[in-house]
């Protein structure tokens, strides 16, 4: 059995999905979807601790051995965002019930269900396997999924929102294809391993220069790189509650997996580093991201989609530390893929409360909140400090890390950089704080009570992992160095 | 088993409980709490007790030394005090945001690490903040969130330096720093601001007088001598911070005799006091350092009880503005009585408590041959005097009678108020057992002839310069003014200066000139168009200008790298 657990991985949400459009039933769908989210973050629970215990894991499908086959291939990178996608799947099921009742009509309810675990196990999908275009189908049956998810938000924007992300997404996912494409023309190979080894003497062809400036523009456009971001705050601010909190916490994650993967194990450090400026262009993107987007962020006035803002900007981190193209550099990065999965999980959950009781997350309906729904804005808060970066928070560990990796380059202005725009994240954070905390409430908000607590306890169980790790790191940094040393250290 | 516990987290914890507790039950549990921490300190040996690993690093949060004790007891009496001084004022969140911010300022005392410092440094600031706003005013809001801004920017000088601590060094170590590197100097200023160098003083007189009676009494006791403490620990013997202090010691004078809110001179006076610390540290010898330690003690003590006394003022009249109040004596007797008190404890009368510290201070200054910097401390002695010895007591309860009648001051403020009293004479009159606290041995004895009479001619000499200016009629006449200070630099001349330029770029009629000076100029206003919502950035893009953008950007790429 514990053989087949890396193909088990994607198998479960992809059977189930179809099992939802059957059944039909609120309730049974719900079930359904909750006990296989939970099944596949044992699985990647149990996948990481094989790796860390015996090294990489190959699976070959249905025995058809690579480079002919698809392959699927489980090393400490892979385990870890194996491990944070399903883990926010399993914490955001329990949580749906309630939310997916209380914002979508019944008759919608089994395909939100059949979406959701479509869109998971093709994240799974993306992050397990070792075959390039086998990331392309996978990638399409997440994308898909979430046009849907976005789709079905409340709001008449969220239509709009969604077709703008398909539009957006799918170019993405043509360049990502073009980019393989090309590949497969130079070396006749799709397997990631193949590819690496047979691209070493092509590093001077153009094609193989196209073919990663489509592929990194590509994935770019998933990721939402400024300033290829555009899609993402209307999507995530007019998503339904529990879609914004997933596709926070996992999509972008998942297609910055993407790029590291290629940037480092297929074309190689030297190709991507010494052969071309990438380090320079990704600094140069991040460091505008993250100031242009904090900006924008604090003007915001609803906090959807002043989270949302903030996430582009919180990308901007995680390429920094990429940017740096060093070991330490690379571990502050993942540090913060998973760090930022946590807090941006706990404050979409949050928001998620929020919306469910008042219907809104406009900053003007949420004065005194606070009052009415302590345990959900204390959650908001506690995820808030954590995504500023206060110490004894999961924040703190990976800004940490980042500004040590910065120092360790020896650029002293980007390390300050760090530390000013974490005072622009104060700011958002505050006005949300002080508008939840120190407003009157409106007579609209003394009307309504705290949240379901089938919702309250996913949200501080997401708190308590922002707190737990900001204490307890052994964990997430020991796990982010080794994956971190695999990807950059064999070539260095 | 409570020796292990840090220190700070017993407040910290205590108050989370308050709000459960009613009446005096919750009285007697926060009267408890220090009263419980003390004990517990006296338990400590010295050491370092706990080792937390946070990620590649070990952190200290129980580091036990005579500094670190000394300045621990002091905060727990005064903490003692404060909350029952207290008593009278129901305000919940000033009571949980006292404690904690009292916690934490006791927790960073045993800070051996740089992370577990900082940790407690922003929680004193976001705490204090705290006990600011509970003010409840529109004043009150604003000043704390100025004072706000300021520390937490304190807080990021001390992240900052701690980072490149451990960059250059791998130790995130809180010890002797010095400024011979940019961790030292980062820190430096961080404590510094805390500390309220000149220049960096203004959160001071701005925040303080604007909390409640009760709240001011928290905070006039620790954020400053926290910083002295870190002082203490990081740059003893700097001998910048002679300077430093000497000028903290007089510019605050010429404020505190011209401002009319008298609890913004004790404000001013309090700048003036950590002056003589600061030179203190600065001088770095043993006895020197003893001299910061002992004033320090006995600064949190009889600060604590001026306040105290304006604060009772206030809670009876509603003001303390010198030109309203006057001959409150008559429906006051014991308040004046403690204030008077007060103020010749930090007029360092002889048999008061300021004399058996500051005179340590003064002696090392002497003893090391800064004749310059002693002669600045004996001038600023003689100015403690003038404005709060005698400006205070006299403007608040004598002076012209202003017709006030109001009742005593409550039993529980006149509690803490003669318990200060007490401690602030029984330091003077008995002061071996503070010496015992310092963290030198001490080869002192302040009652010397040569001493008394030195500073009695000091104070009779600034007694009659007072006299003299009040029946002359040249004193400054308290009056309702706005004296300006450093502050208004940045509250006002900045953004005057900024609209300056501009009118004088204009005519010179070049088209650049003028938009450089918008742009540098525009501040938020021009954020807000370029950021705020409906600018290009925020809002929505059609989606073919999103496609247009992703080609051009796609296109950008082939084209270079196909150059």
């Amino acid at each position: 059995m514990s053989v087949h657990l890396p193909v088990l991985q994607v198998i479960f949400p992809l059977i189930a999905a179809p099992l939802c459009l059957l059944v039909r039933n609120p309730f049974a769908n719900w079930l359904l979807a909750t006990l296989v989210s939970w099944l596949t973050f044992a699985i990647a629970v149990l996948l990481l601790l094989q790796v860390l215990d015996a090294g990489v894991i190959t699976y070959a499908l249905g025995n058809w051995v690579a480079p002919w086959g698809i392959e699927y291939v489980v090393d400490e990178l892979n385990a870890f965002i194996l491990v944070i996608v399903s883990g926010i799947g399993a914490v955001v099921m329990p949580y749906a019930m309630r939310s997916v009742s209380g914002e979508l009509p019944d008759r919608q309810i089994s395909l939100f269900y059949t979406m959701f675990l479509l869109c998971l196990s093709g994240l799974l999908g993306i992050t397990i396997t070792g075959d390039a275009f086998n990331v392309f189908v996978f990638l399409e049956i997440s994308s898909l999924s979430s046009y849907a998810l976005i789709s079905l938000g409340r709001h008449r924007k969220a239509l709009h929102a969604s077709y703008q992300y398909l539009i957006t997404g799918t170019i993405g996912a043509t360049f990502f294809l073009i980019g393989v494409g090309l590949l497969y023309m130079m070396t006749g190979t799709l397997n990631m391993k193949d590819l690496a080894s047979l691209l070493k003497p092509l590093s001077d062809s153009r094609i193989v220069l196209a073919a990663f400036g489509f592929i990194v523009v590509g994935m770019g456009l998933k990721l939402a790189v400024f300033p290829l971001h555009l899609w993402l705050p209307n999507a995530y601010a007019y998503a339904p509650s529990v879609v914004s909190v997933f596709l926070a916490g996992t999509a972008t994650k998942v297609s910055l997996y993407v790029v590291l993967r290629f940037i480092f194990t297929v074309f190689g450090f030297e190709f991507s580093f010494i052969g071309q400026p990438l380090g320079l262009a990704l600094l140069i993107l991040a460091i505008s991201g993250i100031i242009t987007c904090s900006l924008v962020a604090i003007f915001q006035i609803d906090v959807k989609r002043l989270l949302a803002w903030s996430s582009v900007a919180q990308i901007g981190y995680m390429l920094l530390g990429l940017s740096f193209a060093t070991v330490i550099g690379v571990q502050a990065s993942l540090l913060h893929i998973f760090n930022h999965a946590i807090m941006k999980t706990g404050l979409f959950l949050a928001m998620g409360c929020v919306f469910l009781r008042i219907g809104s997350c406009r900053l003007e309906d949420l004065s005194g909140i606070g009052r009415q729904m302590p345990w959900t804005m204390a959650g908001f808060t506690i995820c808030g400090l954590s995504l500023i970066g206060v110490p004894t928070t999961a924040g703190f560990v990976s800004k940490w890390y980042l500004v040590l990796s910065a120092f360790e380059k020896g650029w002293w202005p980007v390390a300050l950089l760090i530390v000013l725009t974490s005072l622009l994240a104060v700011i958002y954070i505050w006005k949300v704080v002080e508008v939840a905390w120190f407003h009157e409430p409106s007579d609209a908000v003394k009307a309504v009570s705290e949240a379901p607590f089938l919702m309250l306890v996913p949200l501080w169980i997401v708190v308590g992992a922002n707190i737990w790790f900001g204490f307890e790191t052994s964990g997430s940094v020991d796990v982010a160095a080794a994956a971190a040393k695999a990807l950059v250290g064999t070539v260095r | 088993m409570i020796t292990s516990l840090p220190p700070g987290l017993l407040l910290i914890g205590g108050a989370l409980v308050v709000p459960f507790l009613r009446g005096w039950l919750r009285w007697a549990w926060m009267l408890a709490l220090p009263v419980l921490g003390f004990v517990d300190l006296i338990g400590l040996e010295h050491g370092i007790h706990l080792s937390i690993s946070l990620f590649d690093y070990h952190l200290q949060p129980l580091r036990v030394d005579k500094l670190s004790l000394a300045f621990g007891y002091i905060f727990y009496i005064a903490a003692f005090l404060g909350i029952l001084y207290a008593v009278t004022i129901n305000e919940t969140s000033e009571q949980i945001a006292a404690l904690i911010y009292m916690g934490s300022a006791v927790g960073a005392l045993f800070a051996g690490d740089l992370i577990t410092l900082f940790l407690y440094w922003e929680v004193t600031a976001v705490a204090s903040a705290f006990i600011i706003w509970s003010g409840r005013s529109e004043a009150a809001y604003r000043a704390g969130m100025r004072y706000l801004v300021i520390q937490v920017t304190s807080g990021v000088l001390l992240l900052s330096g701690a980072l490149i601590q451990v960059a250059e060094t791998g130790s995130i170590a809180f010890g002797a720093s010095g400024l011979d590197s940019v961790a030292g100097i980062l820190i430096f200023f961080a404590f510094g601001i805390k500390c309220a160098f000149p220049f960096l003083h203004n959160w001071l007189q701005d925040a303080y007088p604007e909390a409640s009676p009760t709240g001011t009494v928290f905070l006039s006791a620790f954020t400053t001598k926290l910083a002295i403490y870190g002082l203490a620990r990081g740059y003893a013997g700097e001998e910048i911070l002679i300077w430093i202090g000497a000028l903290m010691t007089a510019f605050p004078i010429f404020y505190a005799v011209i401002e009319n809110d008298l609890r913004r001179v004790l404000a001013y006076s309090l700048n003036n006091q950590l002056g003589f610390m600061v030179v203190g540290v600065g001088i770095g010898t043993e006895l020197s350092l003893n001299g910061t330690v002992a004033h320090a003690f006995t600064h949190i003590l009889y600060k604590s009880l001026l306040f105290m006394s304006m604060g009772a003022v206030l809670y009876r009249v509603g003001t303390v503005k010198g030109s309203e109040l006057g001959g409150l004596y008559k429906s006051m007797p014991w308040t004046t009585a403690f204030c008077i008190v007060g103020a010749a404890s930090i007029s360092a009368f002889p048999l008061f408590s300021g004399f058996v510290s500051k005179s340590l201070i003064m002696s090392s200054a002497a003893g090391e041959g800064w004749v310059i910097i002693w002669l600045v401390l004996l001038f600023a002695s003689a100015g403690v005097f003038h404005h709060s010895g005698i400006k205070i007591p006299y403007f608040a309860f004598f002076a012209h009678d202003s017709g006030k009648r109001c009742k005593e001051a409550p039993l529980p403020m006149l509690l803490a108020m003669g318990a200060t009293a007490i401690l602030c004479i029984g330091v003077g009159v008995w002061s071996s057992p503070l010496y015992a606290l310092l963290p030198y041995e001490v080869n002192y004895t302040p009652y010397t002839t040569a001493h008394v009479i030195t500073q009695l001619q000091l104070l009779m000499f600034s007694a009659l310069a007072f006299a003299v200016l009040m029946r002359t009629g040249l004193y400054p006449p308290e009056l309702k003014s706005v004296n300006l200070d450093i502050d208004w630099i940045y509250r006002r001349g900045f953004p005057a200066i900024g609209r300056m330029l501009y009118r004088a770029a204009r005519p010179l009629g070049g088209t650049m000139t003028i938009i450089s000076t918008k742009t540098a100029l525009g501040g938020l206003s021009r954020l807000v168009r370029l950021t705020g919502p409906e600018s290009t950035l925020a809002r929505t893009w059609q989606t073919a200008g999103m496609v247009a953008l992703i080609v051009t950007i796609m296109a950008l790429y082939l084209v270079v790298s196909f150059v």
